[in-house]
């Protein structure tokens, strides 16, 4: 039985785009056939982050406007065996997503996959009402940080309210997933920690991507961090998170790089 | 930083903490329902309208919004032509 699953978060820049491909590839990874869906129309960066943007020839819109069958329009990953993109389009715009449109590309996807990632653009217009519209469930990105947590309280709102799940009655599975943490400055009382974003959000936790210089490394190389640097602090979260949304129980921990830690406790000691 | 400095310093996190909560706490509040105090101030505006004719110019309303409580206030001029003294109604409703 397929999983369709939203990345979403309301704010911009705080790493749906990252979580998605880490994500869909730990999944993919683990064994589990993956696609991860672009529903950012006109600013498509999912294909980037992924390492395909050079072979896209058909897009999410093109599969809804009848142009091409969603088989040509899925672009296969070049490392990963069970990984499949789903681009969005560059040069329509948002209003080319239909409802209708959607759902059925999301029941075609349905049944091809085990899993179904959708990648959400930042705000709560129609593109992000879309890509949550057919989820089971939802990953709200989260940084430890005012805005971010606002906005996140938001499309919470909008989970419970205008996906399709919530209008029948039922409850869409939600899970936070806190980004860009840093547990050193979190505990000198300068960031939120992750109590206090779940206690705020009442919404419980998926994993905890630590901040890390991996990820800027990862996007550089077009390649998921769970790929690029398997053994780094946020690729080794990332795998935790998706074995959580597997239903696997792993136990919460916040991993940093060891380098940067040893870096840490002396810079610290020095200041 | 010295290490007094350190030890001394009150972290920044707990005021984003405060923060947000008295903010999502109004937020959640208002989302999905209508506006209460709008809605008020148009009945209540409706509901004079019928008896008397009142002109733009001589309607004043005021509204805030507090934790506990909210008012509206609302100063309608009515000419006393007309056979009314002016009137003043002012409506305190808990927010819901």
């Amino acid at each position: 039985m397929a999983k369709v699953v939203v990345v979403t978060s309301g704010k911009g820049g705080v790493g749906k785009t990252t979580s998605t491909a880490a994500l869909g590839a730990a999944l993919a990874q683990a064994g589990q056939k993956a696609v991860v869906v672009d529903f950012d129309v006109g600013l498509r960066n999912l294909d980037l982050v992924m390492g395909a943007e050079r072979r896209v020839v058909f897009d999410l819109i093109n599969v809804i406007q009848g142009v091409a069958k969603l088989p040509q329009a899925l672009i296969r990953d070049k490392h990963i065996d069970k990984l499949w993109l789903l681009p969005a389009s560059q040069t329509r715009d948002k209003d080319s997503l239909t409802e209708q449109g959607v759902a059925t590309v999301i029941r075609e996807l349905r049944t091809r996959f085990d899993w179904v990632i959708c990648d959400s653009p930042a705000g709560i217009e129609r593109g992000a009402t879309l890509a949550m519209r057919f989820a089971d469930a939802a990953i709200i990105v989260t940084n430890p940080e005012v805005s971010s947590v606002r906005d996140s309280d938001r499309i919470i709102g909008l989970l419970d309210s205008k996906t399709e799940k919530a209008e029948k009655g039922e409850q869409i599975e939600k899970h936070i997933l806190v980004t860009r943490y840093d547990a050193p400055r979190a505990a000198r009382g300068e960031m939120l920690t992750i109590e206090d974003v779940l206690g705020i959000l009442s919404t419980s936790l998926l994993g905890i991507i630590p901040e890390s210089e991996e990820i800027l490394r990862a996007s550089n190389l077009g390649s998921p961090i769970t790929v690029s640097n398997p053994s780094s602090a946020p690729a080794r979260a990332y795998v935790a998170a998706a074995r959580r949304l597997k239903g696997e129980n792993v136990p919460m921990a916040i991993s940093n790089d060891k380098r940067r830690l040893i870096e840490r406790l002396f810079g610290r000691r020095a200041a | 930083m010295s290490m007094f400095g350190l030890f001394k310093r009150r972290g920044s996190a707990p005021v984003a903490r405060e923060r947000l909560q008295i903010l999502l706490a109004h937020e959640r509040t208002a989302r999905g329902k209508p506006d209460l105090l709008a809605t008020l101030r148009e009945e209540i505006l409706a509901l004079v309208a019928r008896h008397v004719s009142v002109e733009d110019d001589n309607v004043q309303i005021k509204m805030d919004c507090g934790d506990t409580v909210s008012t509206l206030e609302i100063d309608i001029e009515i000419p006393n032509s007309k056979g009314f003294r002016a009137l003043s109604c002012n409506a305190v409703s808990n927010r819901a």
